[in-house]
Order: C-alpha cells, then sequence, then structure tokens
C-alpha cells in the first residue's frame, strides 16, 4: 500500500495549476480531500507522477447563498456543509445527504470538488447535484466553462470535464419544496447498495415540480426525468409512487457486486426510492 | 501504626484485589498513543522487507527474474526460494504437523502467497523493488469447493503424493484422495447411527460456516535483528506464544535457543491470527542474518486478510435424534474442513479438528459421533480460533442450530426445548459423550435468569402480534428473538492431552518481591489487549496481601520470562492465571514462616489476613506483608534463605468450561434486509470474577466481534480463487455506529480444580455471540417456514431469504 514516486506540488494560485497540469498534462492530477486519489495511488491502480494539491489555492472555500443561487467551493468540505447553518437552511438536502457521507474523519477532509469530479459512481454528491440540477465550473488554460451536473458524467471515472480543466465551484438553484435523501449501506463508510435524491414542489395538493436521482446503480449517477415526470401532476398517492419506481426502473442498470446480485439491487432502489419521495413529499 | 486506625474492609480495598473494578494500568499509555508496537521499534541501519505476491490462486512458476528490482534505488536484495532452499527454509513446518512453503516453490497454492522478499534500505524502496521482480505465471485450475476438490484429478500439493501419485499418509492417518489432508473421529459412530435410525424423531441440516477473519487492528510484523559479533538473535514480533516462537525459530534455524531472544512488544489485538508462524518471520530472520542489519515486515490490511490466518471454513452436516417430547437421544456431525493450500491450522497436536468434539453443546446428549475431514483447495492457509478456544464457535453454532432446526421439527418452543436437555447441576463434573469432562455448571439457573431478564414469554407475545400485523399488510418489519446457551472449553491445557509441536501446554509464573515491599510478575503469557497487567496484579494482590498498584506484570520477553504457551484459547487466566496464585501461595509460605520468627510463635500459630500475618487469637499481633518483605531481604533468618521470589509451572488437572445465556432481539426490514438489533443480553458465568469492569469490557469486545461474523464479515473468494473481501470496504469491521447496546450478567460457579475457581471469558461473548445473532435472522423467519440459512445474515442474503419465502409478493 505505497504508491509509486510521485512530484507534490502546492501552488498558491489557480494560474500555478494550470500550468503544472499543462506541463505534464496526463502524468498530473489536481487533489482535493483525496479520499479516491490517494487509496488509487497506493494500490498503484493510479499512477499520477505529478500530484497537484489544490489545499492553497486560494478562493475554493467560500459557501455563497443569494435569493436564486448557492454556489460551493470545490475545496468546501463534507463537514463544512453539514456545518453551515444559513445552507442548511437554503438547501436541507445538502445537509442530510452529507450525513450519510462516511465518517466525520472522512467528512474532515472529503470535499465537494472531489466528490463530484472524480466520476467514481459510489460518491452521494453527483446524484445530488443531478437533483438540484447544479452546474459545475470548470477553468481551464482557455478560461471557464459551465457544464451542467446532468451532463457531466460519461461513464465511471469519465466525465465532461477535460484533463487539463479543474472543477472550481459548483453553483446550485435555490430548491424549493420537499427533499429527502435516502442511502442504504452496509456500515458507516461505505458506499450505497442505492441511494435516492428527491425533491419536490407541491401545489395545491399534487406534485408541481419533481427531481430524481440515484446512486451507484449504474456506472454514472442517474438523473431519471422519467420518474420525476410520473410524479408531475399526481397527488404522489401509491400509483404515481410505483409509477415513478418502474420508470427509475427502466434507466438504471445495477452490476452485482459485494453489495448483492442486480435483482437484489432493484428491488432495494425501488424501495429506497419510495422512502425518499415519502419523506420528501411529507415535507413538501 | 497508621495501619491500625484503618477498619479492614478498608485494607481489602487497599489491595485493589480480586473482585475490584481496577481501572486498567495499560490505558494510560494506549490512551495516549504512547504504546509500543513493533512498528514503532526503529533500530539503527535496519532495512524493510516485503513480499512479492501471488496474483494467481494455482500457478505454476516458470521464472522469477530479479534483475530489474535489484537495480532499483536502496533495493539491496531479492530472495526467492531457491535462495531458501540451501539453508532448507524454502519451507517451514507448520503448527498441524504439515508444512508450508515459506517462499514460492515451483508453484503457488493462494492469491497472495509470497513469491519473493525484498530488502531494501526503506518500505518505499521495497514497494517499487516489488514492482520490478518479474514473474512468469502457467495458469493453473482452481480448486476453491472443498467437495470439487476431494473429487478432483488436480493434485494441489505434489508433495502428498508418492511416485505413482498415490496419497501418502499425512501428519494425522491415511489420506483418502490426493487433495485430502485428515479425517478425525471423536465418540461411537455405529451405536450413534443406530440411536438416530432408529429415533421418533430426527431433524437432519447441512450448514456452512463462512470463512472469516480476525483482522486485529495491528496486522502481523516483526523486526529480526542478528549480531554477527556475539552470534544473538533478537526477534520483536506480534508473537501471540513468543516462547513456542523462539523454539520454533531455534528448530528450524539451527540456532540454539539460549542464541534467541524473542520479544512481543505491546499487540493491538491478536483473535487468534497471531498464534502461528508466517513466512515474513523467517525470511527477516534470513535477511538480517545475511545483510548482518536488522530487518523489520509489516503487513498491510489487504495481505493480513488475505493472507495471514484465516478462520472458520467449516461445511456441518448433522442429525440430531430426540424422543416425541423432545429429550435428545444421539447427535451426528460430519465436517468437511477448507484448510487451504497448507494445513497451518493452530490447534494442540493431537486435535486437528481442534475441540470440535464439545459439539455436544450443553446438553446431556448420551451417544454422539463426529467426523471432521480436512481439505486442501487453492485459499489462503490458516484455520485458526478467532476469539475462541480451538475451533469451539464452529461447535456452538453447531450445536446452538441444531437445537433450533430440532425446535422446529418438534414443533416446540426452542427455549423450553433447551432446558429439559441440560445437563443438571448434580451431574457435574459430566463426561460427555464425546469424551470432555465439564468441570461445573449450573445451566439451568443461568438459563431462568435469562429468559426473566429479558421477559421472554412478553417478547413471544410481542413476536406473535407482529406476524399476526405482517400477515395483515400493517407492517413491513419482522422480530426475532436469538438464543443461545453455550458452554466453553478453554485453558488448554492438561500436558497428558494438550501440547503443540511436543511443547506441553502449562503456564507459568515468576515473582519477585523486593525489599520495600512491591512486586515484579512475569509470565508466559501475553497480553494483546486483555490487561493482563491490571487483572494478574488483582491476583496477586489478593494472594500475597501487597497491593496491585505495587505489583509490575511484566510478560513477551524470553530472556526474562519464565515458559510459557502463550496467549490465545481463553487459557491465561486458567493457566497462567492459576500459576500466578500458586507462585503468590509459595510467597506467602514462607512469608508465613518470616513472620512466626519476627513474631516469635510457631509457624502454625500465625494466620493470614489480607495483607499481613497475625498471631492467631491475638490481631494486635501481626507483621504486614511490607514488614515481612523487608525482613526477608535484611534479617539473618535461621533456616530460611534470603530474599523474597518464587516461580511456578502450572499444568492444568482439566479444562475450565466457562458458560452462558444469550438473547437477541432483532427487528428486520424484510423489503431491504436491514438488521436493527433492539436488545442484546449477555449472562456469563465464567467463575471467580477477578475484575468485573474488564470482564465487561471482553464481553462487549466478543459480541461486537460475533456480531461482525454473523451480519457480513467474510473472507469471499470468485471461482478464480480471487479475494473478493480484501479490504476494509467490504470486509465487515463494525465501528461504534452499528453495535447496539449491550446489556451484561452474571452467575458465578467457580471451577473446583482452579486455584481460585476462574475459568475465562475473552471468548465466551464471541462463542455464544455468533449462534446468538444468527439464531434471532433465522427465528425471525421461522413463523414463514424457514429452517436453516447460512451466514453471514448480510443485507442481500437476508433479502434473498425474504424472497424465497414468498415475502416480497
Amino acid at each position: 500500500m505505497i504508491p509509486a514516486a510521485f512530484e507534490y506540488y502546492r501552488p498558491k494560485d489557480m494560474a500555478g495549476v494550470l500550468s503544472i497540469l499543462e506541463e505534464h498534462g496526463d502524468d498530473a492530477r489536481v487533489m482535493a480531500g483525496g479520499h479516491s486519489l490517494i487509496p488509487m495511488m497506493k494500490l498503484r491502480m493510479a499512477d499520477v507522477p505529478h500530484l497537484i494539491d489544490l489545499q492553497d489555492v486560494g478562493g475554493l472555500s467560500d459557501i455563497e447563498i443569494s435569493n436564486d443561487t448557492i454556489s460551493i467551493g470545490a475545496m468546501v468540505t463534507q463537514h463544512a456543509i453539514i456545518d453551515h447553518d444559513g445552507l442548511a437552511e437554503a438547501a436541507p438536502i445538502l445537509r442530510e445527504a452529507s450525513l450519510q457521507i462516511a465518517d466525520p474523519q472522512v467528512r474532515y477532509m472529503g470535499t465537494v470538488g472531489g466528490n463530484v469530479a472524480n466520476g467514481d459512481p459510489g460518491n452521494d454528491m453527483p446524484g445530488l447535484m443531478q437533483c438540484l440540477d447544479a452546474t459545475f465550473t470548470v477553468v481551464g488554460a482557455d478560461g471557464e466553462r459551465r457544464i451542467p451536473a446532468r451532463e457531466f458524467y460519461e461513464a465511471a471515472y469519465m466525465t465532461a470535464r477535460d484533463d487539463e480543466e479543474v472543477l472550481t465551484s459548483v453553483t446550485i438553484p435555490r430548491p424549493s419544496g420537499g427533499y429527502a435523501y435516502e442511502k442504504q449501506k452496509r456500515k458507516i463508510g461505505d458506499y450505497a447498495t442505492a441511494a435516492a435524491a428527491v425533491q419536490i414542489v407541491k401545489e395545491g395538493g399534487s406534485c408541481a415540480s419533481a427531481a430524481i436521482a440515484m446512486t451507484n446503480l449504474s456506472d454514472t449517477p442517474i438523473y431519471s426525468q422519467s420518474a420525476a415526470a410520473a410524479l408531475v401532476g399526481s397527488s404522489v398517492d401509491d400509483a404515481a409512487i410505483s409509477a415513478a419506481i418502474d420508470a427509475m426502473l427502466g434507466d438504471i442498470d445495477p452490476t452485482e457486486d459485494n453489495r448483492g446480485p442486480v435483482a437484489f439491487k432493484k428491488h432495494v432502489a425501488g424501495v429506497i426510492l419510495r422512502r425518499a419521495i415519502e419523506r420528501a413529499w411529507s415535507r413538501a | 501504626m497508621k495501619d491500625e486506625v484503618i477498619t479492614r474492609e478498608e485494607r481489602v480495598a487497599n489491595l485493589k484485589g480480586m473482585g475490584c473494578s481496577r481501572k486498567r494500568v495499560e490505558d494510560a499509555r494506549f490512551t495516549q498513543g504512547k504504546g509500543n508496537y513493533v512498528d514503532d521499534i526503529k533500530l539503527d541501519g535496519m532495512l524493510f522487507g516485503d513480499f512479492v505476491r501471488s496474483p494467481y490462486a494455482h500457478a505454476k512458476i516458470t521464472n522469477i527474474d530479479t534483475a530489474a528490482a535489484l537495480e532499483v534505488p536502496g533495493v539491496l536484495a531479492v530472495l526467492t526460494a531457491k535462495d531458501l532452499e540451501p539453508l532448507g527454509l524454502h519451507w517451514m513446518p507448520t503448527l498441524a504437523g504439515d508444512k508450508q512453503m515459506v517462499l514460492a516453490d515451483g508453484k503457488v497454492l493462494f492469491q497472495g502467497q509470497e513469491v519473493a522478499f525484498v530488502v531494501a534500505e526503506d518500505r518505499y524502496a521495497a514497494a517499487d523493488g516489488i514492482e520490478a521482480v518479474e514473474v512468469e505465471y502457467e495458469e493453473l485450475e482452481v480448486l476453491i469447493d472443498p467437495f470439487k476438490s476431494m473429487q478432483s484429478d488436480v493434485v494441489l500439493r505434489e508433495d502428498t503424493v508418492d511416485e505413482n501419485g498415490k496419497p501418502m499418509d499425512g501428519a494425522h492417518g491415511p489420506r483418502t484422495h490426493h487433495n485430502h489432508i485428515f479425517t478425525w473421529e471423536a465418540g461411537d459412530k455405529d451405536p450413534t447411527f443406530e440411536v438416530i435410525d432408529s429415533a421418533e424423531v430426527v431433524a437432519e441440516e447441512t450448514m456452512y460456516y463462512h470463512r472469516t477473519h480476525p483482522c486485529p487492528l495491528e496486522t502481523c510484523g516483526c523486526v529480526a535483528s542478528m549480531d554477527k559479533v556475539n552470534g544473538k538473535l533478537t526477534l520483536w514480533g506480534t508473537f501471540q506464544a513468543p516462547h513456542a516462537i523462539r523454539t520454533v525459530v531455534s528448530l528450524i534455524s539451527g540456532i540454539e535457543e539460549h542464541n534467541i531472544r524473542v520479544i512481543s512488544p505491546d499487540i493491538g489485538g491478536g483473535f487468534g491470527n497471531k498464534v502461528g508462524a508466517y513466512p515474513g518471520y523467517v525470511c527477516s530472520v534470513v535477511a538480517s542474518i545475511v545483510t548482518g542489519k536488522p530487518v523489520k515486515w509489516i503487513e498491510d490490511r489487504m495481505d493480513n486478510l488475505m493472507t495471514t490466518a484465516f478462520a472458520r471454513d467449516y461445511w456441518m452436516k448433522g442429525r440430531i435424534s430426540a424422543t416425541k417430547d423432545g429429550k435428545i437421544t444421539g447427535l451426528h456431525c460430519h465436517v468437511t474442513a477448507d484448510h487451504g493450500g497448507f494445513d497451518a491450522c493452530a490447534d494442540p497436536t493431537k486435535f486437528p479438528a481442534g475441540f470440535m468434539n464439545i459439539c455436544t453443546g450443553s446438553y446431556d446428549i448420551p451417544t454422539a459421533y463426529l467426523e471432521v475431514d480436512g481439505v486442501y483447495t487453492n485459499k489462503a492457509p490458516g484455520g485458526v480460533s478467532y476469539r475462541c478456544s480451538f475451533r469451539v464457535t464452529e461447535a456452538v453454532y453447531f450445536i446452538e442450530r441444531m437445537i433450533e432446526v430440532l425446535a422446529i421439527e418438534l414443533n416446540m418452543d426452542a427455549a423450553e426445548l433447551r432446558r429439559i436437555n441440560f445437563i443438571k447441576k448434580e451431574q457435574f463434573p459430566y463426561t460427555a459423550a464425546l469424551g470432555w469432562e465439564y468441570d461445573s455448571g449450573d445451566y439451568h439457573t443461568a438459563w431462568d435468569k435469562a429468559l426473566k431478564a429479558v421477559d421472554y414469554e412478553g417478547l413471544r407475545a410481542e413476536q406473535a402480534q407482529r406476524i399476526e400485523d405482517f400477515k395483515a399488510g400493517k407492517t413491513r418489519s419482522l422480530m426475532g428473538i436469538g438464543l443461545s446457551f453455550f458452554t466453553e472449553i478453554v485453558g488448554a491445557g492438561p500436558v497428558k492431552n494438550c501440547d503443540i509441536l511436543g511443547l506441553g501446554m502449562f503456564d507459568s509464573c515468576e515473582i519477585r518481591i523486593h525489599p520495600t515491599g512491591s512486586a515484579i510478575a512475569r509470565l508466559g503469557t501475553i497480553s494483546q489487549g486483555q490487561g493482563h497487567a491490571t487483572t494478574f496484579a488483582q491476583i496477586l494482590a489478593s494472594e500475597i496481601g501487597l497491593p496491585a498498584d505495587s505489583i509490575t506484570i511484566e510478560e513477551g520477553d524470553t530472556d526474562t520470562a519464565p515458559y510459557g504457551l502463550g496467549t490465545y484459547g481463553s487459557r491465561s487466566t486458567p493457566v497462567a492465571g492459576a500459576a500466578t496464585a500458586m507462585a503468590g501461595r509459595k510467597i506467602r509460605a514462607k512469608a508465613q514462616m518470616i513472620a512466626a520468627y519476627l513474631l516469635e510463635v510457631h509457624d502454625d500459630d500465625v494466620e493470614f489476613d489480607v495483607d499481613r500475618f497475625v498471631v492467631k487469637g491475638a490481631p494486635e499481633r501481626f507483621k504486614t506483608m511490607k514488614e515481612i518483605a523487608f525482613a526477608a531481604y535484611n534479617q539473618a533468618i535461621p533456616g530460611i534463605e534470603p530474599g523474597l521470589e518464587a516461580v511456578s509451572y502450572y499444568d492444568p488437572p482439566n479444562m475450565t468450561y466457562p458458560f452462558g445465556a444469550y438473547v437477541c432481539v432483532m427487528d428486520i426490514d424484510v423489503d431491504t434486509g436491514v438488521t436493527d438489533i433492539r436488545r442484546f443480553y449477555a449472562l456469563d458465568d465464567c467463575g471467580t470474577r477477578i475484575n468485573p469492569m474488564v470482564i465487561e469490557g471482553q464481553v462487549h469486545g466478543g459480541l461486537t466481534e460475533a456480531l461482525a461474523v454473523a451480519l457480513g464479515q467474510e473472507i469471499a473468494y470468485d471461482e478464480m480463487g480471487n479475494v473478493k473481501t480484501g479490504t476494509l470496504m467490504d470486509f465487515f469491521l463494525p465501528t461504534a455506529w452499528e453495535v447496539p447496546n449491550y446489556e451484561t450478567d452474571h452467575t458465578v460457579t467457580p471451577s473446583p480444580h482452579h486455584p481460585i475457581g476462574a475459568k475465562g471469558v475473552g471468548e465466551s461473548p464471541h462463542v455464544g455471540g455468533v449462534p446468538c445473532f444468527s439464531n434471532a435472522v433465522q427465528d425471525a423467519f421461522r413463523a414463514f417456514g424457514l429452517r436453516h440459512t447460512n451466514m453471514p445474515h448480510d443485507h442481500w442474503r437476508i433479502w434473498k431469504t425474504a424472497n424465497e419465502l414468498g415475502l416480497h409478493g
């Protein structure tokens, strides 16, 4: 469990980061909290001759909340999200989800940026950000780009971010309505067997809008538009929820692992989504 | 004198002797990060060694090219089997009478097997060197299933067959197949079969006790330092049995035993994982001899889980017979034991399946027969007793499941079935059908106390209501009531039938009382977190009348400690604890003579009272142990040697038999397989209780490891022999979050043959806990037709059970 030798960089600004990335191309990687990258390097599954630590780069740890949007810097830790009262009020699903990620020690180091940028299908934040219709800002040699979370994930560890770009912040339209992040896992610190992020807006007893995303049930997070559509206009009764679950099951593509076989995962995904919808609706 | 104004009770309290919840003296250093573990040892010029390991479970090795590795900066040497062969060290003996490759000798038999040992200036260079070693493998057919292995033409171990390919006898008798290791039997086959075949009721079940791993927080490791000037080898390591390691090292290396010093420093948990001898130890010693420098080897977590000492992996087939009203008449158990590529089980030599023949449990079963077949497969070697005496967890799981299955067959309450079959108090000492003599017990009292404490009747009523509600669609949660009653067999053991590699399983204690009335005691055991420094001082405090706080306990250095067989199988208190008491009594006997001399009376005219000897009938005339200690060093007493020291080597007359009654109440989400342990009650009877707080801590720890094993912890392989659970992501190690609140309770039935009546407790909660958690899961589904389902009961397997019972609609 010892990585191959690597050069360690700790630039003070983004220009410094980008110049190292430009110089070394594929041989360089940026690191935020390090919880995904360092184990991969120790297992020698990731070969990173040039490791760029973002800790000293300024301006990446801010949380800004306006009337319409929430902006979270890439280096904001999960602990900081849990600890931020304004954020808990503006988008309570962020705290509910963050509390279900790993354990306090991991959350002190784990960051929003690292969690969403790595493209690990087990991570909780990508699905959450798809549910919230977040936009990721990435910066590269040619300047900034903004990529919707719902278009960011291509395959496991493959995203719309270029290797020489750095994800700097996440912007979320301020959510309204009820919310729930429901996750089944084997133990503290585990990735989800199945997890569901749900936001629902209720108007006059029926569902005005909804967003649903599922985690660790495909090689990318799954934003299930059809599941949400099944709820819109309904009173979120049993039939509507069942329809949403059926739609979601058509979108996911789980694989067997130590958490269980495909049939089990699909079943649990349905149960978890039902619970998430019911809780979100009760809060809407 | 100040002593005279304090009461007798105060004098007793000042000693902090037996029965006192004395705080653990070890915790000051452990809670401040000041422990001294093997990996904390740093010596001048120390090198670091690590292994090239096989990615394949079964392969021929056609070539090993070390040239590139030797070019890596900092790499000094790469050892292969060819380098060890001239020394006769490319294979080593195992504790089970088999032998094991130290480094791959032409082939590998399990994934992660040691292929080459890279020695470098630091662990980073060693890791780079490992990457640069080029090994050519030719893959062979992999045998993971022991039943298929016993049918296969593939010979796993060429050294077990003769030139005609015929299997040769093994250490425990004839082999029936080239991949067969031994057959071991206990009890009477024909009478048992007759009883079962003619019985009114017979229940049969096959169960798999899955492979798992002790997974101590500290992995295995060592530092070997060969001093070429004085010819002495010092070996620090994570050894649960340092003296045995010294003898083994001497036997296989040829270094005289007085030139070997083995030191076990602080150990971060063992649970059986650190009993055996591993290739890392041999390679470190050889590397130190070759380089003349100290060499350190430390496993990482994956090495530990994948290669050193698994536990369990028993396929158990049982038949139990009874009368119609539930009186058990006979028991038959057949085990197919998967031992992996080498038989490296850590058992007393005459017991290749450990004490599996305790599988009649706590019940008066007149006739029984056990047979165990050991089998080679392409898995890691081991077969250690993970927080239990030798294979006792398997035995107790087997009988406690068979009881439940029989209860289903009889349509009887499982608590009642146990009650009517328990060995009765007046039957002790009780000789079981498979040979053991149970020293003492009062099972009915313990069982009644446990059932009353949890309101068993009330729980059953609540469960019945839950089942009704479930059937009516009002809930998706089922309720399980897990019962277990266990009898452990610990304290190995009497030298007449217990030895390891010919070394009798006695243990020892040596005491020196210092002139000012404090003391040091050294033992042949070694704490791995059990708190020996706390509890053994308490035994002595009560025996010799000096405060526990004035007694240092030292273990683990073979140059200073008396010979002993180490700590595992709950043997420390039953064996070394007895030696401690006996050595203390020798001290007291001499102290009595000194006191009599000082008080100018006859020896028989003084008697021991807490912390002093008093003149019989004149309690105002006394000498404290502190005064006596000083006198031993400053008075010329006629006929008595100066000084106050004693040593005792204790050969126990019998094993001890702790027992207990556990109840678990669990809610199960039928749709997700998620379990919620609502209540866990544990009554333990470990005989005389030395430190109630330490006992409670041991019970909590053992129950937590039981929960782990029952609910998810496993070493799983795919068909190619790849380990699927090689990291803590997939290998379940519970945290505080997953662990319920435990309620502990006790009864006290002292061991009649142990000097202080103590029986040992560290492993009881694991032995009793695993079937209790498992029975809770199975009980939840009993009303829906479940008879038995195998552990581990993780979410998906519970879901599968519910699914197969049609509970998902």
